[in-house]
């Protein structure tokens, strides 16, 4: 399967191109997901499959590994025997035995890692100037993970759907949409080169777009995808650029390929300057900040919102907007060595990271709208899988995004049924008291933030802690702690978000909520399953000791060798309990009521400034609208008037002219001298020929009589003379 | 050879016929040249078809015969009806078909 990876993706977009062609005809424009579920529910098969197939493959290589390992020790063994020193040969052993054990220790000690090549599959999508741009998979533990991700969400929220937009006029639009930005994530996942990164990359931004605006009735929503769009665009710069940089990179070492895994290997064998792959770095982190809305390019993913939260949950919370950290991940290599990651101190990456961090978790402190709460503490949670990347925290990172797709997809489809229970709001001023009225959304709720609040044993406990343990021991003392600070506002806000909730009265207008059907708690209850399990695939405390994503995950070729340190009770003792304490502080704030809420946070002024300016968001979107948008629509659009006047139609008019000319001289020249010349001449040769004639034409049956004697007379004489 | 005083015979036969066809006035008389001419023709076959040993030149000629009759049939019928309406069967008035 895994050297047939492509058909997964190619399945989706079968889907999409089905429910395109025949999705309006099935019951009434109202069942095209009887097409889009099998099919994904497929793919999330094939996909497992293929993470099954890949820890087969991983566990051959270490039991291969083991046994030359074995009979390099039984040689040496031999060897040791034969010469003066006995115990030397018992030394070998010994190390020989812990690299067969433990791969990961033996790459430290820097001999024996255990390599185990991805699995790339290519065919030659064209050819130009003697080159072949390939297209391909790459199948490894990374895009396994993610495969598995990505059907995994997917098909629960084409489940949740079915009842969500049902009897929407335009369901038919969202499945297909649907399926199309699956089938481009998978392809995403999947990519090989960077040209085809690319090209994933692009197409998963166009369905973001078209699902950000699937209500585009509302002005406002198409505002807000537009504002994704763009935004995403000036990333997208970035991307080209670094894209093109690196492959200059790669063209410098006399190489020529666009090949991730040949890149990878050339930056670890050192062949790329240094600079470039800083430039690269750099460029690819502004992609990035667009994509997995870092900051300062993170304000398109608040306003994502506006699109129905199903798409929410997949698209700006679980899948999508982790490709940048995707990339990151793939690219990582570039990165390491590009920011010199492993000198630790700080980069670019670690920054932007803590910085996304604290900023998106504070701002999540001021917003009444659910899905916005949510949408902001996703900027936060990605701001930590960057932190973890920029730290050297690999693995962590990838942990951390596997758990937060679970968690954050439960939020997001809890917070669906709530909006749907609820009267079709997202404002928590207009909710309340929901605990008893929707008893399985809450408890799904509570647990999915729990694990988002990182309350050991669920999963983002193991995640998050693991993500500042790493970056602590690489280096980065103090982004660890600030990792630690903004654990306390996650924790802090997640309690905001389930009192206002779920606690107190009812105050919404739009009659008695009740609770969703199974279709919609089923999936609710499925992911917050994997809230509380997902962690143990990496608990690293000594008595679970499961190390799956170091082992399985982390690429075994042309990687760098990162620090993978002991859990530590401490650490983790000093995170929980700041989460506990965040909890409990944030309960007593709120439970104290909003009237003396308000009390203090407008009459002490630097609470009020604060407040002020993260209910303006930084001020960041008035800069962009005022300063960006506004700087540079009005000259553009004049730049473009006075373009528009003075070149275009200027070539048009000219062209215009010039046809209008060379029309005439082909009408006086051409039309009248050549053509209509020759049809009279041939009017007036054969009317004057006839004239001639008309004159034998005597009506006299001698005359024609004579003529044709003297004409066999004449041939006969000629006959006779010549033969 | 007996076969040139045959040939010669024809050939003055046919000339004979041509003068007639084209320089007689009287339809009729135009009508009795062109037997001269396939008469001419005839003796021809008859000539050959007896230098050869056989007798397809002789059928030949009975066919013309019997042809000829035919044309005189229709012919005299004709110039019978040019007479009825124009009272007058001089060939060169003939000229209904002038171009």
């Amino acid at each position: 399967m895994m050297e047939n990876a492509f058909v997964i993706p190619l399945l989706m977009a079968v889907s999409f191109t089905l429910i395109l062609f025949f999705g309006k005809r099935i019951k009434g424009g109202q069942g095209a997901h009887l097409i889009g579920i099998p099919f994904i529910a497929a793919v999330w098969v094939l996909s497992v499959v293929v993470g099954v197939s890949w820890i087969d493959r991983v566990n051959d290589a270490e039991a291969a590994a083991e046994e030359q390992s074995e009979l390099e020790s039984e040689v040496e063994e031999s060897l040791g025997l034969d010469g003066a020193a006995g115990g030397d040969g018992a030394v070998v052993l010994t190390s020989a035995t812990v690299s067969a054990e433990a791969p990961v220790l033996a790459a430290e000690e820097g001999e024996e890692k255990l390599k185990v090549e991805p699995v790339i599959e290519t065919v030659s999508w064209w050819s130009n100037g003697g080159f072949d741009f390939n297209i391909g998979t790459h199948v490894d533990g990374l895009s396994a993970i993610l495969l598995f991700v990505v059907a995994s969400i997917s098909l629960l929220v084409h489940l949740f759907s079915t009842e969500y937009v049902k009897g929407d006029r335009r369901y038919t639009h969202y499945y297909a949409f649907l399926s199309l930005f699956t089938a481009a994530m998978l392809f995403f996942v999947l990519t090989e080169n960077i040209i085809q990164l690319i090209v994933g990359w692009e197409l998963v931004g166009l369905c973001s777009f078209a699902l950000i605006g699937h209500w585009w009735e509302e002005g406002k929503n198409t505002n807000a995808a537009l504002k994704a769009f763009l935004t995403n665009r000036v990333g997208d710069i970035g991307l080209l650029v670094g894209m093109i940089t690196l492959y200059w990179a790669v063209r410098e070492a006399g190489e020529n390929t666009f090949s991730i895994q040949r890149i990878n290997e050339l930056v670890m064998a050192g062949e790329l300057r240094h600079f470039l792959l800083l430039v690269t770095a750099c460029c690819l982190m502004a992609a990035v900040a667009s994509k997995s809305g870092q900051f300062p390019l993170h304000t398109w993913l608040p306003d994502a919102m506006a699109g129905p939260t199903p798409v929410s949950a997949l698209i700006h919370a679980a899948t999508m907007v982790v490709a940048g950290v995707y990339m990151i991940a793939r690219l990582y290599p570039v990165f390491f060595e590009g920011f010199s990651i492993a000198d630790g101190g700080a980069n670019l990456m670690a920054i932007v990271g803590i910085v996304t961090v604290l900023g998106g978790g504070l701002l999540a402190f001021v917003q009444w709208d659910i899905k916005k709460v949510l949408a902001y503490s996703t900027v936060s949670q990605l701001g930590y899988m960057v932190l973890g990347l920029g730290t050297g925290a690999w693995a962590p990172a990838i942990f951390h995004l596997f758990t937060h797709a679970f968690f954050k997809a439960g939020l997001f489809l809890g917070a669906g049924s709530v909006s749907h229970g609820a009267g079709h709001t997202f404002d928590m001023r207009e909710m309340g008291g929901l605990r008893k009225k929707m008893p399985i959304t809450f408890a799904t709720f509570v647990t999915c933030s729990l694990a988002l609040a990182a309350v050991p044993p669920l999963a983002g406990f193991w995640s998050k802690d693991e993500i500042l343990l790493t970056a602590d021991k690489s280096g980065f003392g103090v982004f660890a702690w600030l990792g630690v600070a903004g654990g306390f506002l996650t924790a802090a806000y997640m309690t905001r978000v389930v009192y206002y909730t779920f606690f107190g009265e009812f105050r919404g207008t739009h009659g008695e909520p009740h609770e969703s059907p199974p279709i919609m708690t089923v999936p609710l209850i499925i992911l917050s399953v994997f809230a509380v399990l997902a962690g143990f695939v990496q608990a690293t405390v000594s008595w679970i000791g499961t190390e799956y994503l170091i082992e399985y995950v982390e690429p075994k070729s042309a990687f760098p060798v990162l620090v993978h340190p002991e859990f530590s009770y401490s650490k983790a003792a000093i995170a929980t309990a700041v989460a506990a304490a965040a909890i409990g502080l944030a309960a007593a704030w709120y439970w104290a009521g909003v009237g003396a809420r308000a009390k203090v946070t407008d009459n002490v002024p630097p609470l009020k400034w604060g407040k002020t300016l993260l209910e303006q968001k930084y001020y960041l979107d008035h800069l962009y609208e005022d300063g960006v948008v506004a700087g540079t629509k009005g000259p553009l659009a004049r730049a473009s008037y006075w373009f528009n006047q003075n070149v275009i139609d200027r070539i048009v008019d000219l062209a215009g002219i010039s046809a209008r000319k060379s029309g005439e001289v082909v009408y006086d020249y051409v039309d009248q001298a050549v053509i209509d010349g020759a049809v009279n001449g041939a009017g007036w040769t054969a009317e004057g020929s006839g004239e001639a004639l008309r004159t034998v034409q005597s009506g006299k049956v001698q005359q024609y009589g004579s003529l044709l004697f003297g004409a066999a007379a004449v041939l006969a004489i000629l006959f006779v003379i010549l033969v | 050879m007996l076969i040139n005083q045959f040939l010669i015979l024809g050939a003055v036969l046919f000339a004979l016929g041509v003068y007639g066809v084209l320089a007689r006035r009287n339809a009729v008389t135009v009508l009795m040249s062109i037997e001269l001419v396939l008469n001419a023709v005839n003796i021809n076959f008859v000539a050959f078809g007896m230098m050869n040993g056989d007798v397809v030149g002789q059928v030949f000629a009975l066919f013309v015969i019997a042809v000829a009759a035919a044309e005189v049939g229709v012919g005299l019928a004709l110039i019978l009806l040019i007479y009825r309406t124009r009272t007058d069967i001089d060939v060169d008035e003939l000229d209904l078909l002038r171009g």
